[in-house]
């Protein structure tokens, strides 16, 4: 798939399946595939030449929930991190898309900052409404993991030819509203983009979707839209997000959206439950319901390869 | 003998003083009606009660039931909760009539109203 000069697409089609522990999605032209975990690690990788990179996004640990399903999301955390040092290729950087903490809590953000210390990569943040909480709404988490963002702490960089765009829509939101960029962001976003060649692979990271999911829990972005226009026209944009706590994906036109889970605990798929409160699984199910994305690029190659496993593989 | 005259000192002067804040509660008791009060649960992020009918000088007080934080902030800036985490209230005091739109900051499709009428 990601060799599709060397590999004909029969054979692709054929290992087509779905994994116990994870799957992999590779986005290619608009059409999102899955194949399985064992054949994706399996080799087409080294035919091509340029040595891939990949990174790992992390999201929602609310370090500091104690309550069911999980009475401990620094221990889940903790594994997600022996997780990480454990994937055969290390990830050249992780990306946290927000929620560090459940409360704000200097204590909450000192053992999430100690704890992704361990793995020695660097790691770049953006904030969930979980690390807005402090008296001055944000202050503790942008002095901390936010140092050099520009507003409420987005920020933009580049590695191997990738452009990585962190924004923030939990910052300043309106009553009735969903997650919200606000003008000035989108503005930045614009000056941010221009100039820059319709080739080069983005990819975008904030905390709350930025397509909306579920309306009714708040499960999207009020000017999501705005950003996507001026995101149309590149040829390969990959969407990571975080909140909700659970996979899901969609494809709209160049653009794949993919949330990730949590390594706290699990919320409801949108509707399934009166509120999007945590998930009370019985604690042998934890485990398979948290987990981490990898994400692998390969340089030339169009597509993005989302890699999630959960806790439990 | 001294020490027994100092009890008996003690205890008249407890007793005055026990009157005199007696009196004082009583004056209070007079001079200002129990003051009203009502309440709004937070449950499946949602406010029980999103409409809220009371009269001026009814104090509000807010619950969070839910296992998830939430907050209490006035759409106009009148009063603005702190993180409510589970459990923990929030009261306000409203003195003058009007209606008063209330949201969650954090997840802001959360959304109720108090009515203050005179």
């Amino acid at each position: 798939m990601f060799d599709a000069d060397h590999e004909n697409r029969r054979d692709f089609l054929k290992c087509m399946a779905w994994a116990g522990t994870g799957a992999l999605f590779t986005f290619n032209a608009g059409i999102g595939s899955s194949i399985g975990l064992d054949s994706a690690i399996a080799a087409p990788l080294r035919r091509t030449g340029t040595k891939p990179f990949t990174f790992v996004q992390l999201s929602d640990s609310h370090i500091g929930f104690n309550k069911p399903p999980n009475a401990d999301a620094r221990a889940t955390f903790r594994e997600a991190i022996a997780k990480v040092k454990a994937l055969p290729v290390q990830p050249d950087f992780i990306i946290h898309t927000g929620d560090v903490s459940q409360l704000s809590r200097d204590d909450e953000f000192d053992d999430a900052e100690q704890m992704l210390k361990d793995t020695g990569l660097p790691v770049f943040f953006i904030p969930g409404e979980h690390d807005m909480l402090d008296p001055e709404g944000g202050k503790a988490f942008l002095d901390r993991f936010g140092k050099g963002t520009k507003g409420a702490g987005w920020y933009s960089f580049d590695h191997k030819g990738v452009h990585f765009v962190a924004l923030v829509n939990v910052a300043d939101l309106k009553p009735g509203g969903m997650g919200n960029l606000g003008a000035e962001q989108l503005k930045w976003l614009a000056a941010d983009l221009a100039g820059r060649a319709s080739s080069t692979p983005i990819v975008v990271f904030a905390h709350i979707p930025l397509w909306t999911v579920y309306a009714d829990w708040g499960w999207g972005t009020d000017d999501s839209a705005e950003a996507l226009k001026l995101l149309a026209r590149f040829g390969s944009v990959t969407v990571l997000n975080g909140h909700i706590h659970q996979i899901t994906q969609k494809v709209e036109g160049r653009i794949a959206f993919h949330t990730a889970r949590s390594t706290a605990f699990p919320q409801p798929a949108p509707g399934t439950a009166p509120s999007p409160g945590p998930l009370k699984v019985p604690p042998e199910q934890l485990h398979s319901m948290l987990g981490i994305t990898d994400a692998m690029f390969v340089r030339g190659h169009q597509p993005i390869a989302l890699i999630d496993s959960t806790l439990s593989a | 003998m001294t020490r027994g005259f100092k009890m008996l000192t003690f205890q008249a002067a407890a007793l005055v003083g026990s009157a005199m804040i007696m009196l004082t509660l009583s004056e209070m008791t007079r001079a200002a009606p129990a003051p009203a009060a009502a309440a709004v649960q937070i449950d499946n992020f949602t406010f029980k009660a999103p409409l809220t009918m009371v009269k001026v000088g009814t104090t509000v007080t807010w619950t969070n039931g839910d296992d998830i934080p939430h907050t209490v902030v006035s759409k106009d800036g009148v009063f603005k909760s702190k993180v409510l985490d589970t459990g923990d209230r929030f009261s306000f005091t409203f003195a003058k009539a009007g209606q008063f739109g209330y949201y969650c900051s954090l997840h802001p499709h959360m959304t109720g109203t108090i009515v203050v009428k005179a």
